[in-house]
């Protein structure tokens, strides 16, 4: 399989007062076309990593890396032109909150299309019937509607499928979903995570999935890369995730509570300052 | 068992407004006796929250009977029922004042119940939670989301309710913080012999903690089970049953339509 994304060393760093603070420090994985997880707890640079990927990173952040390569194209010298074509049209990302990452005053069936008008060469009734399609394909029920509707009009769970379509609608070769099922209820959540697998399978497209639910990633991703402090500790097949090795990761495991019933008081994790050197 | 410490019959929550009518809660009865831990589970928008909202004055019960101690509640609640009845909120961004130093968050409730001793029992609050006393007047920006949660709880238990609200207490922490949380509130529970009505969305969470507990959709109470009867996969119905394989995380075979 050969690699859609290699990121090697990649580090970002934030200016303080006193002197630059790494947030992600050496961070280096391949992705072929597969469902890889990406797990950590808030703060552990999990969402930077996505970030930094499409070139997001925020001001004054820095992101550097040794090697940052998508498809053989080097991203850490890409032009605003080579980023305009990349974004969109062959990487996309699904923010956590449907609320704030839609355009609120614009109709979703616009949104859609205007991601298709700056990438395809379609005409507007071509664009619109995959527009519909789309929707269709990320199980929306009553699709002219929703087309038409604003995103207030939606519920949670309408808005992140609606905001996956948008970023599918494209046919990107690459998704990163940041957090894509956390506003959601569970029965919903199952759904959502039905259709971006899929799309995986039918496609052939390579996903990244970031969360911070150890169990939902174990049961849905490939791989799993567990990040602690900015630095990934461990690296694991998803189905291995019980066996896992550090203690950061079974720590994690462990803490969960359990509906089969199980240790009370819960073990809780005892951070070793030596993981985050 | 000791007595029967909350007890609601029939509860009906509607909100009007205009011509909209939104029943948010509808014909919900459950008891519960003194030193259990209850449970609430369902998605949002299914009324858990409104319920627990319902039995502290929050939100305005329309039909049905709520007592808490075997005494009727009034219209609006008196100082003796808050005394009794606490409430802790689901988000500790939101639930503390930005401009209010942990001291002032601690002070305020004694202040307003003319209690004693105030700074005695703002010390003992906050080593009850696990914070030091070092705490005390930093602002709760200060603070990471667990502590800010422990000190939600210590407003809640600084003036010795009997009964604890918890409205998703620990949805917005991380999993190794929600451990730590969930071990607080049970240790605490077990030493003050406290109540609890605990809502939730996190089946796991409610099954750890709560010995019985029901599910609510579209504002009914659609079951009511014991801890043994979730392990031994007798809930009755279909949505209860969706719930549970939901909470075990995603399998590409299992059906799934809501």
């Amino acid at each position: 399989m050969n690699a859609l994304l290699t990121v090697k060393d990649l580090r970002i760093a934030f200016p303080s007062r006193n002197g630059p603070v790494e947030v992600v420090r050496g961070v280096n994985f391949t992705l072929g076309r597969e469902r890889l997880g990406i797990v950590g707890e808030s703060g552990s640079g999990k969402s930077q990593t996505g970030r930094a990927i499409l070139g997001l990173t925020p001001s004054p952040g820095l992101a550097t890396a040794k090697q940052l390569e998508f498809d053989g194209i080097d991203l850490r010298q890409a032009s605003p032109a080579t980023w305009r074509s990349l974004r969109g049209a062959r990487m996309s990302m699904v923010m956590q909150d449907p609320k704030f990452s839609l355009n609120p005053v614009m109709t979703i069936g616009r949104q859609i299309l205007e991601a298709l008008k700056f990438h395809g060469r379609e005409s507007r009734a071509a664009s619109k019937a995959r527009a519909m399609a789309m929707l269709e394909a990320v199980h929306i029920r009553d699709p002219e509607r929703v087309f038409r509707a604003y995103p207030h009009e939606l519920s949670g769970g309408m808005g992140q499928r609606a905001m996956i379509a948008m970023m599918l609608v494209s046919e990107p070769d690459l998704l990163i979903a940041d957090e894509p099922t956390s506003a959601l209820d569970v029965t919903v959540q199952i759904e959502v995570l039905r259709i971006l697998d899929n799309l995986v399978s039918e496609r052939g497209m390579g996903l990244i999935f970031i969360s911070h639910d150890l169990r939902l990633v174990s049961s849905f991703c490939d791989r799993v890369l567990v990040m602690y402090a900015g630095k990934v500790v461990e690296e694991l097949r998803a189905s291995d995730l019980a066996k896992a090795q550090h203690p950061y990761t079974q720590g994690l495991m462990n803490c969960l509570p359990k509906i089969e019933g199980g240790a009370r008081p819960l073990p809780v994790l005892q951070r070793d300052a030596a993981w985050a050197t | 068992m000791g007595n029967v410490m909350i007890d609601i019959n029939s509860l009906d929550v509607t909100f009007r407004r205009g011509r909209d009518v939104v029943r948010a809660v509808s014909d919900v009865s459950f008891s519960v006796t003194e030193g259990e831990c209850f449970g609430i589970v369902g998605e949002s928008g299914s009324g858990k929250s409104t319920v627990l909202r319902a039995i502290c004055g929050l939100a305005p019960a329309t039909a049905g009977n709520i007592s808490v101690n075997e005494r009727q509640l009034s219209r609006p609640r008196d100082a003796a029922f808050y005394r009794s009845v606490q409430m802790v909120f689901q988000d500790p961004y939101a639930s503390l004042h930005p401009r209010h130093t942990i001291d002032g968050v601690l002070s305020e409730p004694l202040a307003i119940h003319r209690f004693d001793r105030a700074e005695e029992r703002i010390e003992n609050a906050l080593r009850d939670v696990g914070l030091g006393s070092d705490f005390r007047f930093r602002y709760p920006h200060q603070l990471s989301g667990g502590q800010r949660q422990r000190v939600a709880i210590a407003r809640a238990l600084i003036l010795e309710p009997k009964v604890l609200l918890l409205d998703e207490p620990t949805s917005a922490l991380d999993a190794s913080i929600q451990a730590e949380v969930l071990n607080l509130l049970d240790r605490i529970r077990s030493e003050r012999g406290l109540t609890y009505v605990m809502v939730s969305h996190d089946l796991a969470v409610v099954a750890h903690m709560c010995d019985r507990l029901i599910v609510m959709q579209h504002g009914r109470a659609v079951e009511e089970l014991t801890r043994e009867g979730l392990l031994s996969q007798s809930a009755r119905t279909d949505y209860s049953r969706q719930l549970l394989a939901a909470s075990k995380g995603y399998s590409a075979s299992s059906p799934q339509q809501v």
